[in-house]
């Protein structure tokens, strides 16, 4: 399981932000476009790519892309 | 005693029985004198339902341990049935809830079958076999979200509530043959198990209660009320609409 793939999944969720702009410690919930939507979005792939059913609350206690990557990987 | 609210002497089928909306729909309805026929699909769950309906007025209940989702389970469901003067249609799920983009086939045929199918076989069926007596009420438990709100990530539960409502109008009108009355109730976020998705956090919703004139969700009992006053004889002249129970949301947006 790599940060790199993970990072590359999250950028194909946001329509106008560079998938060059994200890294492991991009503050994804302070980018223009963050919505409900892609929470969910967000949810809905780790379910279908990783099996991991994140819940509310991991994206909630999660500040950076390395943050949710961190619980993927522990519940993986 | 004057009461065109009363549910006396009625008997009255209360599908998705064993949870939420149905659960307090059936409590409700014996409280107001109503004969139960409680069905879920949880055993021990419907058995405490069925163990908490009023029986002050020497009303006869009855359960029926049914998965309205399966065929088999609507034929059982009907096979055990008294005659009807009143259908709760409850049964729902947002299981398989997500955006569009994530969104597979078996998803959308399970929200499909529970929200939609499951409810229209069983008026039909319920219907062909003249288990509804003349001047019966059945009311379907809909949503105002596919109907009045739209919120992303629930194109498929929208959808087979708005589809439900829809079929409800045809039903009023075919139905009305037998001077039976259709409606449905669109209930916004209610404090149920259903609503409890991991995918909302407690602030999430509390954020989202702000979004109601009456700054709360409701409660069970207060849409099961609404259903009640559908199947009594006090909304004898109500058919083939809906009744909003949103504390204001649709409103508001």
């Amino acid at each position: 399981m790599e940060i790199q793939d993970f990072i590359a999944s999250i950028a194909e969720l946001f329509e106008d932000t560079d998938a060059n702009d994200l890294t492991a410690d991009t503050r994804f919930k302070e980018l223009a476009e963050w919505s409900s939507l892609i929470a969910l979005s967000i949810i809905a792939m780790v379910d279908e790519e990783y099996d991991v059913a994140l819940k509310g609350d991991d994206i909630r206690k999660s500040n950076t892309i390395q943050d949710l990557f961190n619980i993927v990987k522990e519940n993986a | 005693m004057y009461n065109p609210f009363s549910l006396n002497g009625k008997t009255i089928l209360v599908t998705g029985g064993s949870s939420g909306i149905g659960r307090a729909t059936a409590i409700e309805c014996g409280k107001l004198g109503a004969n139960v026929v409680v069905t879920g699909r949880n055993p021990e769950r419907l058995k405490g339902v069925f163990d908490e309906l009023d029986t002050s007025a020497a009303q006869r209940h009855q359960m029926v341990v049914a998965d309205l989702a399966t065929t088999d389970g609507i034929d059982c469901l009907t096979a055990a049935l008294p005659n009807l003067d009143g259908l709760s249609s409850n049964a729902g799920t947002i299981v398989g809830n997500k955006p569009i983009r994530f969104l597979n086939e078996m998803d959308i045929q399970s929200i499909m079958q529970t929200n939609t199918f499951a409810h229209v076989l069983l008026a039909k069926l319920l219907f062909k076999k003249k288990l509804l007596n003349k001047g019966a009420s059945c009311v379907f438990t809909v949503s105002i979200g596919g109907t009045l709100s739209h919120v992303p990530g629930s194109s498929i539960y929208g959808m087979s509530k708005a589809a439900l409502d829809s079929f409800v109008k045809y039903a009023a009108i075919e139905f009305s043959a037998r001077g039976i009355r259709c409606n449905s109730v669109c209930p916004g976020m209610i404090d149920t198990p259903l609503v409890n998705s991991p995918t909302l956090t407690d602030e999430d919703m509390a954020i989202d209660a702000q979004k109601y004139l009456l700054k709360r969700y409701g409660k069970p009992e207060e849409v099961a009320r609404t259903a009640a006053f559908l199947l009594s004889d006090a909304s004898s002249f109500i058919t083939g609409t809906s009744i909003v129970v949103d504390g204001g949301y649709t409103v508001n947006h």
